[in-house]
């Protein structure tokens, strides 16, 4: 089966920095796909290469949708790469202070929607079903995220945990086939992390969704992952089960460092 | 309550008062008779006024801080909290609309008319509201589509004996084509560089129309600009007046209402969110160009409508009504009013446009206390007279 999400060769330069050197990842369907790298390997650089906030140096980011021939994301603007199909949320947590947990979730429906400026002037019967239609279907993406009871909450008075959450719920609102999770266990507590693990298992279940996070809490990774991607100096070093990557040696030392360097 | 550290510094503050205003307040020169007139006795009103009023803006900041402490969460504006409770809401607003309703009637002539300024600026306001309040790009030069408009209606008058209710809808057209125009150019930029760029397009208008005398009859400006069309009814100089006060009171309700709804719609939501964080933004699928370009837009279209109505009740303009000086106002205007809040910027133009009109009194000092008048806003409400307030949602299944 074609994958779903198709990185070949790879490569972001700033400069003369090489944040990646020709990296390839595949994805399938229905896959929970963590990457992983010591601090500045270039994770989310990718994840900002694939979105569309970075234009790769070279190399191709091509997708398959369900349901709809590969197509390639190259140079396409966040905005259309949203579009097509691919969310994400951020590792420092970016949320619309603003606006409401119920509205920040419709922000995800954006995209989906269609009203323009005489819409909202004149409101005709099409745009106020279209606007109930958002709020219905954003208030049961908070419901199965676990979030109803802070509808009407400003985003910036949330709980961290569920500040995390309500940037996944934002993400599932704009009916992705592919959610990139940038590291949303950071700054958790054990309880919190419990409840995040089952949630992603749930939204690959549930929600008919893939799965590429980024994640530094190892049990986490481990636990949830099909296949562990890892990443060093913007290389790809390895490629494999939990099981695997654990045993190996390249990552091992990519992590440890090697026993010869330091004497 | 006052402490003994409080006491020093006011103590402090109020020599340097004094040092301060030595040349001013103590030192006379009598420059016919050449000679220098000491006047010490100022030395101390100095010290007495700088003490108390140091005493008590310390005594504010503090009880500032220990209401910040006590309650976070419920401090929803009593405006916002009369608008939302279904009991108030209708007399609240019958009382307001009786009032201004009467408005014309009961009071002078005079008093008609600088409410009719005032409400110029509550257009303005609101139009700004959308793109520094709602969209959160600061613009700097937003007089110039405010004289787009009040040139539109005096060109368009002279030249075609166009009439006021033709160029009104037409000038609001004109004020979103230009907001696109000018919103093409600026659209990589932000906050501080945004700022200068607009200033200079402020500045653009003023000089063209200063200097380009074919078209726009240069600094000597357009007189005799006849008032609002009135269908053939005569009417006297206070009648001509009341008329254009209902006319302008109608096009706020207007601007009220269409602001309201875009500010709760899809459009307004991608202002917000394009505020709040660009980035997060555009990768929940929001586009950055066309949102920009649409705030600009219809943030122009207000101040196309209020030109013409400026236009139609001075009826005489020229370019030194649309200096940067008017941009500055009506920013102020949004700001302390409460940005993003249309209920605060409508009470920012009243009391901004209003106070210092009926400082007139104590003329002298009128400026002064209407900067003190800021500078207090700012620092004891930063979110402005009554802050902005999201819409809460109710909840309703859909059926299938």
């Amino acid at each position: 089966m074609e994958p779903i999400l198709n990185i070949k060769n790879l490569t972001m330069k700033f400069g003369g920095l090489t944040a990646l050197n020709s990296v390839d990842i595949a994805i399938k369907k229905g896959e929970i796909a963590a990457l992983i790298g010591p601090n500045g390997a270039g994770k989310t650089t990718l994840f900002n290469c694939i979105t569309g906030i970075y234009e790769p140096t070279e190399g191709d980011v091509q997708i398959t949708p369900p349901g709809k021939p590969t197509d390639s994301l190259n140079g396409l603007k966040p905005n259309i790469v949203t579009e097509r199909g691919l969310a994400r949320t951020f590792q420092n947590i970016r949320l619309f202070h603003g606006m409401t947990v119920l509205e920040n979730v419709m922000i995800g429906r954006h995209c989906r929607l269609k009203s323009g400026i005489l819409g909202a002037m004149f409101k005709p019967k099409s745009q106020k079903l279209e606007e109930q239609q958002a709020v219905a279907d954003s208030y049961e993406i908070l419901e199965k995220i676990g979030l109803e009871q802070f509808v009407n909450e400003m985003a910036i008075n949330l709980p961290y945990g569920a500040q995390r959450r309500l940037e996944i719920a934002r993400a599932l609102a704009t009916n992705p086939f592919l959610l990139l999770l940038d590291e949303p266990a950071a700054g958790m507590n054990p309880q919190e992390t419990k409840e995040l693990d089952d949630l992603i298992i749930w939204l690959r279940d549930n929600e008919n969704v893939s799965i590429l996070l980024i994640e530094h809490d190892m049990k986490l990774v481990m636990s949830l992952s099909d296949n562990i991607h890892v990443v060093d100096y913007g290389k790809k070093i390895a490629e494999g089960t939990a099981l695997e990557i654990k045993n190996n040696p390249i990552v091992i030392k990519a992590y440890l460092g090697d026993e010869s360097e330091d004497a | 309550m006052i402490t003994k550290n409080e006491i020093k510094q006011s103590f402090f503050l109020s020599m340097w008062a004094i040092i301060l205003t030595f040349p001013l307040m103590v030192i006379k020169v009598n420059t016919i008779k050449n000679i220098v007139i000491f006047r010490w006795w100022n030395i101390l009103y100095v010290a007495i006024g700088a003490f108390v009023a140091s005493l008590l803006w310390n005594y504010l900041l503090r009880r500032k801080e220990e209401g910040a402490k006590k309650d976070t969460k419920d401090s929803i504006p009593i405006v916002h909290r009369l608008l939302q409770n279904q009991k108030f809401r209708l007399p609240f607003l019958a009382t307001i609309g009786v009032i201004a309703l009467v408005y014309p009637f009961v009071t002078p002539m005079y008093h008609t008319s600088i409410m009719i300024s005032a409400l110029v600026y509550v257009i303005l306001g609101l139009g700004l509201n959308i793109v520094v309040g709602l969209a959160g790009l600061l613009d700097l030069g937003y007089v110039f589509f405010y004289a787009i408009g009040a040139y539109a209606y005096a060109l368009l008058n002279l030249h075609f004996g166009i009439s006021f209710w033709i160029v009104l809808p037409l000038s609001a057209l004109l004020g979103a084509l230009f907001g696109t125009l000018l919103g093409y150019p600026v659209l990589r930029l932000r906050g501080d560089y945004l700022a200068i760029v607009t200033l200079g397009f402020g500045e653009i208008i003023r000089i063209v129309l200063e200097n380009w005398v074919e078209f726009s009859n240069g600094p000597r400006g357009i007189r005799n600009i006849p008032g609002p069309d009135s269908f053939g009814i005569e009417l006297t100089q206070h009648q001509s007046v009341i008329y254009i006060y209902f006319i302008i009171i109608a096009v706020c309700l207007i601007t009220i209402f269409f602001v309201q709804r875009l500010e709760n719609s899809r459009i307004g939501r991608a202002w917000i969110a394009m505020r709040d964080d660009e980035i997060a933004c555009q990768a929940m699928g929001i586009d950055k160009t066309k949102t920009k370009l649409t705030a600009f837009a219809l943030g122009a279209t207000w101040a196309g409508l209020a030109g013409v109505i400026f236009a139609a009740k001075t009826s005489y303009i020229n370019p030194m009504s649309f200096t940067i000086w008017e941009s500055i106002t009506i920013l102020c205007v949004v700001v302390i009013g409460g940005m993003g809040s249309a209920v605060g910027v409508i009470a920012g133009a009243l009391v901004l446009i209003l106070l210092p009109e009926y400082l007139r009194a104590v003329a002298e000092y009128r400026m002064l206390v209407f900067g003190a008048l800021q500078v207090v806003v700012m620092v004891f409400k930063p979110e402005g007279l009554i802050e902005a307030v999201r819409k809460t949602y109710k909840y309703k299944k859909i059926k299938e």
